[in-house]
């Protein structure tokens, strides 16, 4: 049996509603936890006086220089059992599946550790234990360790990553992005656990164009799946698609959605696809998962420097390598020698707290390309140079690689 | 001092061993999908072998009894393996059709809504908040809880043009992420300085330096070493309160929330686009945020009314103009949704393409 609990008039009002209710939640937690207890009075009075509380600090585990969060309340004479009350920030599987075995062994864990709060899954895919006091930190992380799971980043440093479902359960599933998530990310452990980066540096790995893990928003290196050859048509299965939905709603819903008008409907019920005009966009086999799938020759496209707000406005990230095969163990190695070229020029080139896309905002494109050893592609631009306000007195040399490259 | 630990520096662990045994049999050997019902998918694989998948919302931030109750239900239903989405639904994933609607009925029945896949409103999209941010102008957890209240009916079913992804944010740097709607903090004062602690505390060049408007520069005040900030140049977009917290920004009144409407992240159609403003000065009102809701419905009827099937929020937007999404929608249009940001003049009309 824990201390009384606060009045918590306003958070009650979070109990009702067909929603789950986080406040119930955490009311039962504080049945028998001090802690908790306490961090229902801290949220109440931020309700109250609509604040935060938090400030930030340093703790840390043995070997590591980042992935906890420390917490230390503002308000801990009134609240003085959550005064701390630090996150641990693991990083999950590839595709986020667990046993429901392994969930039990991280409550049981997180039971004797910590608050009990746990978050499926934060915004960098981690999951996160919310509270823990300063002096449990080591052991909590020590038994999630031994269990096979490791701390994820924090600070100027390689982030968690997060991959989608992919090969598990998708048949749109490009490339295994279970493998390129663990194979590209665990090389840059050290980046990771000893941050040391201008400022943080994010992976994602979605599994076609469709990009479920938001990648080409959120990450500094975007790695989504697509496919080189023609898009796979069951031209039975869309008989049977017209028949049960009608050819005015294959009209208006595949082929006039179709961005680059490259696929048509024949008279006999039949798609036609010009697949050299199509973007790959995934409108067409969203719509029709039964008769239509990506090619069998199948990669990757990588966009770099996609980043939210701070500093200098939201940025998506921009196509450095158009299409390469992901599937042998030379592939691998080629993707992970780019991304360690592209964090090892970010190490020397980016200011200080400046994101992959901010920098290569400031150099030009071009600039970063020779930097990681990429040569351009006209993929890579929606449109050429518009300005002449340029110096062009190489151009010779910069047409002879371009026919070079093309003869080659 | 006893002999420390050295970690196991194992990364990302291994999916398979927690995998559900169905998936592992057929990895990289799906076929073709459908959704027999809201909140359920269906995947075939190339063997034959099918396996259902029921989605529940979940409250992302869980005390460890319902993480319990869902592993509880996963060893009844669902032979002991579960799936987390992006969006923080969980997954389980069904062999025997038979237990698909004694599934849904458990979930319900303990209080998971079955829902979220396909043209529904999926879980929204949320950050820490005031529960465990250092620098949140608002709650994430409560105003999300609030929001999926309301729009509970239209998580359990797949009722609108195309899915809707919501986001929120508790601060303007905007950790949601962009949204078919995003609702973000959205600042409207400079921050307030706290000259006596400045100097102790902050590391005054770094703070000058993450201004993105050049507002903040070095000053003695009161004799002592501080910062100023130029009012007039201020954005008030917080950027200097991390790494300066004697640089408050947040503000009980004056930190507002605003509405952002139209960003996506997938290829699908049209290239990925960012949301775009369409309500701001918006009271950021625990514990239920009435205000921000009643915008959030109003821009949802509209959309649900007017766009065609398969359009995305930006889709639809695009087809009707903005002048008709203003109009649609009742919300003012004011002289703060002309940019003036970098590339702000690519946003302006340069044609006389006008509709009327």
């Amino acid at each position: 049996m824990a201390k009384q609990i606060h009045d918590t008039p306003m958070l009650d009002q979070l109990e009702s509603g067909p929603w789950p209710s986080f406040v119930t939640g955490l009311k039962r937690l504080a049945k028998d936890n001090d802690m908790m207890v306490d961090l229902l009075g801290q949220l109440e009075h931020s309700y109250e006086t609509r604040k935060g509380f938090w400030k930030g600090g340093t703790v840390g585990v043995f070997g590591y220089g980042g992935g906890i969060i420390p917490r230390f309340s503002e308000v801990a004479s009134k609240f003085p059992d959550s005064a701390e009350f630090h996150t641990l920030r693991i990083q999950p599987p590839a595709g986020m599946h667990y046993s429901t075995a392994v969930l039990r062994q991280m409550c049981d864990v997180w039971e004797k550790h910590g608050s009990g709060l746990v978050a499926f899954h934060g915004q960098s895919g981690d999951i996160m234990f919310q509270g823990i006091r300063t002096d449990k930190v080591q052991a909590a992380f020590d038994e999630f360790n031994e269990m096979g799971f490791d701390l994820g980043g924090a600070g100027p440093a390689v982030r968690t990553s997060m991959s989608c479902i992919g090969h598990a359960r998708c048949e749109q599933s490009c490339y295994d992005t279970a493998r390129a998530h663990r194979d590209i990310v665990n090389t840059f452990m050290d980046d990771m656990h000893r941050p040391a980066l201008p400022y943080k540096f994010k992976f994602k790995f979605s599994g076609c164009p469709n990009d479920c893990m938001n990648s080409v928003q959120r990450a500094d290196m975007a790695v989504i799946g697509t496919w080189c050859d023609d898009m796979q048509v069951d031209q039975a299965e869309v008989k049977a698609f017209v028949a049960s939905r009608g050819r005015q709603y294959v009209l208006d819903n595949v082929t006039t959605r179709c961005p680059t008008k490259c696929i048509r409907l024949k008279d006999d019920d039949t798609l036609d696809v010009d697949n050299r005009n199509c973007v790959r966009c995934m409108h067409c086999i969203n719509v029709m998962t039964k008769a239509l799938k990506p090619g069998k020759d199948r990669g990757v496209t990588v966009l770099i420097g996609g980043k939210r707000t701070l500093k200098i406005g939201d940025l998506f990230g921009t196509v450095v390598v158009p299409f390469m095969k992901l599937e042998s163990q030379e592939d691998m190695d080629r993707l992970r020698e780019i991304a360690q070229n592209t964090i090892d020029f970010f190490a020397e080139n980016a200011l200080e707290h400046e994101r992959t896309g901010e920098m290569i905002d400031r150099i030009g494109l071009v600039n970063f390309l020779e930097g990681i050893g990429l040569e351009v592609d006209p993929r890579m631009i929606d449109y050429p140079r518009v300005s002449s306000y340029v110096r062009m007195d190489g151009w010779d040399e910069e047409a002879a690689k371009w026919n070079e490259r093309k003869a080659g | 001092m006893a002999e420390m630990r050295p970690p196991i520096e194992s990364g990302v662990p291994d999916p398979f061993q927690y995998m559900h045994p169905m998936l592992r049999r057929n990895y990289g050997q799906w076929k073709w999908h459908d959704r027999p019902r809201p909140g359920v998918l269906h995947h075939v694989a190339e063997s034959g072998e099918e396996v259902w998948s029921v989605r529940a919302g979940t409250q992302r931030q869980m005390d460890l009894y319902t993480v319990r109750k869902l592993c509880d239900i996963g060893d009844e239903y669902a032979e002991g393996f579960v799936h987390f989405t992006i969006r923080s639904n969980i997954e389980f994933m069904v062999t025997d059709k038979s237990k698909v609607d004694p599934l849904i009925a458990k979930l319900q029945a303990e209080g998971f809504p079955v829902g979220g896949t396909g043209n529904s409103v999926t879980m929204i999209a949320h950050t820490q908040g005031w529960l465990h941010c250092d620098i949140p102008g608002t709650d994430a957890s409560g105003v999300v809880k609030s929001l999926m209240d309301e729009l509970h009916a239209e998580f359990i079913r797949e009722e609108m043009p195309n899915r809707v992804h919501i986001t929120t944010s508790c601060c303007q740097i905007n950790c949601g992420g962009q949204g078919d709607i995003a609702i973000n903090i959205q600042h409207t004062k400079p921050p307030k300085i706290n000259h006596d602690l400045v100097g102790n505390v902050c590391e005054r060049p770094t703070v000058v330096a993450r201004c993105p408007v050049a507002a903040i520069r070095p000053a003695v005040v009161n004799g002592k070493p501080s910062l100023e900030v130029d009012e007039k140049k201020c954005i008030c977009c917080g950027a200097c309160y991390p790494p300066c917290p004697p640089m408050q920004i947040n503000d009980p009144e004056h930190s507002k929330l605003s509405i952002w409407v139209g960003g996506k992240n997938s290829n699908a159609r049209g290239k990925p686009q960012f949301h775009k403003l369409v309500a701001a000065g918006i009271p950021n009102n625990p514990p239920r945020w009435t205000e921000a809701a009643a915008i959030v419905k109003k821009i949802l009827h509209v959309y649900k009314k007017d766009a065609k099937d398969w359009e995305r929020m930006a889709d639809w937007v695009e087809r009707i103009g903005w002048p008709r999404f203003f109009e649609l929608t009742e919300l003012p249009f004011t002289k703060f949704h002309i940019d003036n940001w970098r590339g702000a003049r690519n946003t302006l009309n340069a044609s006389t393409h006008i509709r009327f």
